[in-house]
């Protein structure tokens, strides 16, 4: 690894955004005027970051599509199980407290990393990746519970509404936990390096906006689905 | 005269921060950690919160779904600024616009598509209905 691939912590910022005329400015100093031009393009982290935040809106907007046809047909049971029948409000909390408590594990492994600490760095997502895989475990259970029930996603459009929406939080979840498992070996195998990091940043944005497609469907799906008519 | 050619290196930025980037400085750790955990604490409070709106008879019925979903708006704004570092601040300005613009579109889609279905559902009778009307 060369002196030039670990670069000294990414975002150090030297001057208040608030401070009028921001800047550093002063004697001699090179003022970096974002759409300015005099400062260049970005740095890859801010274009690399920019780009991936861009992409999760456009999940949430997706993800709004599926909220969107569920609360359509959430009452259209067909005659078969409704939402107040299927869910049992136990799990949901204990799914709640895992991928917060995971999310929470992603940003204790985000300081580390800003910290250049490998153990640290591999234990907070390794915890982080255990709280997903509970998270998901806890979910595939429910599934396979309510198709055991004949509550399937051919059951009704309320059940083919619900499998979408929460199946497709699932697959998200999973795949996260993939990219999770690369992110750690990386770490591993090529340390602190520029491009780790911004794959890094990446992935933590990924894994909170999970959590925060999660908030809606635990609040929207599960709470306000179990309330008495 | 310093111009610069070429992007900028990542420690050069300081005007801008990429969305989730933590605006402390990395040597301040506990600073870090006391945001984070100030974060699990609000959103906690709030899961707590809604899970307690939906089984309370205090609040009266109707109300329960609408306090239920203010609360998980809150909670992801508390996401949003604790865990993903979108601020208000000029230098997440790019950040907190798109977010702006991706929120009108969430919006757009499931208020229109509720708007839209609930009409269509209310002037779509059914068989029985019309069967009654027509006597």
């Amino acid at each position: 690894m060369s002196a030039r691939d670990v670069v000294p912590v990414a975002h150090l910022r030297q001057s208040d955004p608030y401070k009028p005329g921001h800047g550093p400015g002063g004697a001699g100093g090179h003022v970096y005027a974002t759409g300015h031009g005099e400062g260049g393009p970005a740095s890859p982290r801010v274009v690399v970051g920019y780009g991936f935040w861009i992409f999760l809106l456009s999940d949430f907007i997706m993800f709004s599509a599926f909220f969107a046809s569920y609360a359509v047909l959430s009452e259209q049971t067909a005659g078969g199980p409704s939402a107040r029948e299927l869910f049992d409000l136990h799990d949901t909390a204990l799914q709640t407290a895992f991928l917060l408590a995971s999310s929470f594990a992603c940003g204790l492994a985000s300081l580390a990393v800003d910290q250049r600490s490998q153990p640290w760095t591999q234990i907070a997502l390794f915890i982080t990746g255990l709280l997903g895989l509970g998270f998901l475990l806890l979910e595939i259970r429910e599934f396979a519970d309510f198709v055991g029930r004949g509550a399937g996603p051919s059951r009704s459009a309320f059940l083919s509404a619900f499998f979408t929406l929460v199946g497709c939080h699932g697959v998200h979840v999973t795949a996260g936990l993939l990219w999770l498992g690369t992110m750690m070996a990386q770490f591993l195998a090529k340390g602190f390096r520029q491009n780790i990091g911004h794959r890094f940043l990446c992935f933590s944005l990924f894994w909170h906006a999970l959590d925060i497609i999660w908030v809606g469907l635990f609040s929207l799906v599960y709470l306000v689905g179990s309330l008495p008519p | 005269m310093t111009t610069q050619a070429g992007p900028r290196s990542d420690a050069e930025h300081v005007l801008d921060l990429a969305p989730g980037e933590n605006p402390i400085e990395p040597r301040r750790v506990r600073a870090g950690l006391l945001a984070y955990l100030l974060g699990l604490v609000l959103a906690s409070g709030l899961t707590v919160a809604s899970f307690w709106a939906a089984h309370t008879p205090l609040i009266y019925g109707p109300a329960v779904p609408i306090a239920i979903s203010v609360l998980a708006v809150a909670q992801m704004g508390i996401h949003l600024v604790f865990f993903l570092h979108i601020t208000t601040a000029p230098d997440n300005t790019n950040n907190a616009l798109a977010l702006a613009f991706g929120f009108l579109i969430v919006c757009i889609v499931v208020l229109g598509s509720l708007w839209v279905m609930t009409h269509l559902d209310h002037n779509n009778h059914s068989m029985g209905e019309v069967m009654q009307m027509q006597r």
